[in-house]
């Protein structure tokens, strides 16, 4: 049963390699003694101590200050990676990775771990040669570096990021038994920056203008047209994520954000903002990111990511300890607000007790939760339902296949059947 | 007054030009793009077809750029080689079990065509065409999914009014549309399992 850290379930479509410096790793098995053996194996062995339950980090000196001028995870956390299914598409330019939720533990998501979703690769900004154009319907057009918009008054907030596609490989019956690969297309991070609207009345709205073009400055030229009303609201032109400027694949120098829509919208590498009074249908707004319905018609201009929990332990990464007391963990989150509650169900849905939100329960952010069980070694069913502060309660995915079909993969947040096996592993099931 | 509001007015007046702050609501920062900047980026074309550059091509003069800068991903018919996507086909489809989303039958503007290609394509290479040969591109894939003839010319003005099969398949988001009710006790009678993943990553 578990141990940790976990075995991983395989070792391919790792996207990075190991980051520990190999040169520094012989340097200290140099100057930490004979037992390079229980370096290695992570055993806590010393053949040459007179104690031997005293591991050799007890007695030895480790790396100085420094060692690292921009610190790396433990070489025990090396298979805590994003990974990426390389048949999802043509190229991995053009692909997505998922961020391993099975190994996140509160509500932030570490910067190098966040999803990846690109169109044309990552973009190699030099922040000195890029700006943002803010023009069309202004009274003034404007420009502004990086610089430029540092200098404004910072905003910081905690939001979650969801790809739209988020729970796809799920859609057309239960495929892969994986939280990461079924829900990791999903973070959540502190953003800071500067409210569009503060930038937007630099530039001076004029009349007319009900729609926003945002486009990126990758090889994609990425663009998606955005509701005056949201660009006003509570969107954010951020530069920094978790205390650091953007990471490359984030969009650095600058992306936009908009707090619980479906991702593609929160372009990446943006340069240009134009404002204009209608949408401009672009490619990534209608053959792409539209939900085909059972009549042939599809849905358009589908920006909320509705609210939605999983359960992150146990889960197929994540098997069972043991049976005796268990502490279900899961995260919630909506694109309407903040989680009111969420719901836990261990036989399948047929009954529910209210799970406990561990704060901050914050708006449109990742929400914590957690409930005891007394596991008896038994075969079950576990689910969470998540109800957010409109009063709007996740779905099953039968009622969301009731309605939407099966050829509708976008925006799926039902509700995720995790069965638990006597052994205690734990495989992704659906439920009619 | 004193020196140091003297020295906040002087360096108020001289930065940003053009949008110095005049009634206090505003920053004044970032400065103003020349019309050559802003020319420059402004590359998108509307469904109605505005920013639409002056040009023109037709299928025929298309099929000789087309097999040189897009058949080796997107196939020589449109077919798509491999899992690139393919640029024909479809018709009828969408309320099938199979649904076809192409070009064809799915997208709804043919002005979305050249904006999208203008912009990206060929995928590596973006922003490399000129606009005739966009023109013929967008004409020859359109004429592949009999849309229109071979020799017909795709300009500013007739690129608009191609009618799309699709121009009508789109409707806006009527969300919440599932209502689930948060029943807490014996909530079904049976539960069944319909499906297993049976795939490791
Ligand atoms: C190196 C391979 C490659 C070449 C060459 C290439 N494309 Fe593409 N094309 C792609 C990929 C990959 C995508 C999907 C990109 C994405 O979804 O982000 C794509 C997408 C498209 C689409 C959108 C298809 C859809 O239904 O969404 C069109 C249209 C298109 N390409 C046209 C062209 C044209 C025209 C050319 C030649 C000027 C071209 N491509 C050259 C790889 C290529």
């Amino acid at each position: 049963m578990k141990k940790y850290p976990p075995a991983p379930l395989n070792k391919t479509n790792v996207t990075t390699s190991v980051t520990t410096d190999p040169a520094k790793r012989r340097l200290f098995l140099k100057s930490g003694l004979l037992a390079g053996a229980g370096l290695v194996s992570g055993s806590a062995s010393a053949a040459s101590s007179s104690n031997k339950l005293l591991p050799h980090w007890s007695r030895h000196l480790g790396p100085g200050v420094a060692s690292t001028g921009y610190g790396v995870p433990s070489r025990f956390e090396t298979d805590v990676q994003r990974k990426t299914l390389d048949w999802l598409r043509a190229r991995r330019e053009s692909s997505v990775s998922f961020s391993p939720l099975q190994s996140q533990h509160g509500i932030i998501t570490p910067s190098g771990l966040v999803f990846e979703r690109h169109h044309a690769g990552i973009a190699d900004i030099d922040p000195n040669s890029h700006y943002l154009l803010i023009h069309g319907l202004v009274e003034r057009p404007l420009k502004f570096t990086l610089s430029d918009l540092m200098r404004f008054p910072s905003v910081s907030r905690i939001h979650f990021l969801e790809c739209a596609a988020n729970g796809v490989l799920n859609y057309p019956g239960a495929q892969y038994n994986s939280l990461q690969f079924n829900f990791g297309m999903l973070s959540c991070c502190e953003w800071t920056g500067v409210p569009l609207s503060t930038l937007l009345k630099e530039a001076g709205v004029r009349k007319p203008a009900k729609w926003i073009l945002a486009e990126g400055a990758d090889a994609a030229a990425l663009t998606r047209s955005i509701p005056l009303d949201k660009a006003l609201d509570d969107t954010l032109v951020v530069y920094a994520q978790n205390g650091e400027m953007l990471r490359p694949e984030q969009g650095y120098p600058m992306r936009l954000l908009l707090p619980g829509w479906e991702g593609i919208i929160n372009v990446k590498w943006l340069r240009r903002l134009e404002l204009g009074d209608k949408p401009w249908e672009t490619r990534e707004e209608t053959a792409t990111y539209t939900d085909l319905m059972p009549d042939g018609k599809a849905r358009q201009y589908t920006f909320v990511m509705e609210t939605k929990s999983v359960i992150t332990s146990p889960c197929p990464e994540n098997p069972m300890a043991g049976k005796g007391r268990v502490s279900i963990n899961g995260l919630a989150w909506s694109g309407h607000g903040r989680i009111k509650r969420v719901d836990v169900s261990v036989d399948g849905g047929r009954n529910w007790r209210t799970a406990r939100l561990q704060g901050p329960v914050q708006n449109k952010s990742l929400t914590r939760f957690s409930m005891d069980w007394d596991w008896n070694g038994e075969v079950a069913l576990l689910q969470s339902r998540a109800i957010d502060e409109t009063g709007y309660v996740q779905p099953t995915m039968a009622e969301l296949r009731k309605i939407r079909g099966i050829r509708s993969f976008y925006h799926n947040n039902s509700i995720q059947t995790w069965l638990i096996n006597k052994n205690g592993e734990v495989e992704n099931v659906q439920l009619a | 007054m004193s020196s140091w509001l003297k020295v906040v007015l002087i360096a108020g007046c001289c930065t940003a030009a053009g949008s110095a702050v005049a009634d206090g609501t505003r920053y004044g920062y970032g400065s103003t793009p020349t019309q050559a900047e802003i020319k420059a980026w402004d590359i998108d074309v509307g469904p109605d077809g505005k920013g639409l550059p002056v040009g023109q091509g037709t299928a025929t003069q298309g099929e000789e750029p087309y097999l040189q800068y897009c058949s080796a991903c997107h196939g020589e018919f449109g077919e798509g080689v491999g899992r690139y996507p393919a640029l024909i086909g479809g018709e009828d489809s969408l309320d099938q079990d199979r649904p076809k989303k192409t070009v064809g039958s799915f997208w709804p503007y043919a002005t979305t065509l050249w904006d999208y290609i203008n912009r990206s394509m060929p995928f590596g290479n973006a922003q490399s065409l000129e606009p005739d040969q966009v023109y013929a591109i967008v004409a020859y894939i359109l004429n592949m999914n009999d849309l229109i003839e071979p020799d017909t010319v795709m300009d500013q003005n007739s690129l608009p009014r191609v009618k799309m099969p699709n121009r009508n398949g789109f409707i806006p988001d009527p969300r919440p549309d599932v209502h689930n009710k948060a029943c807490m006790k014996n909530c079904k009678d049976k539960v069944e399992i319909t499906s297993q993943a049976n795939k490791l990553p």
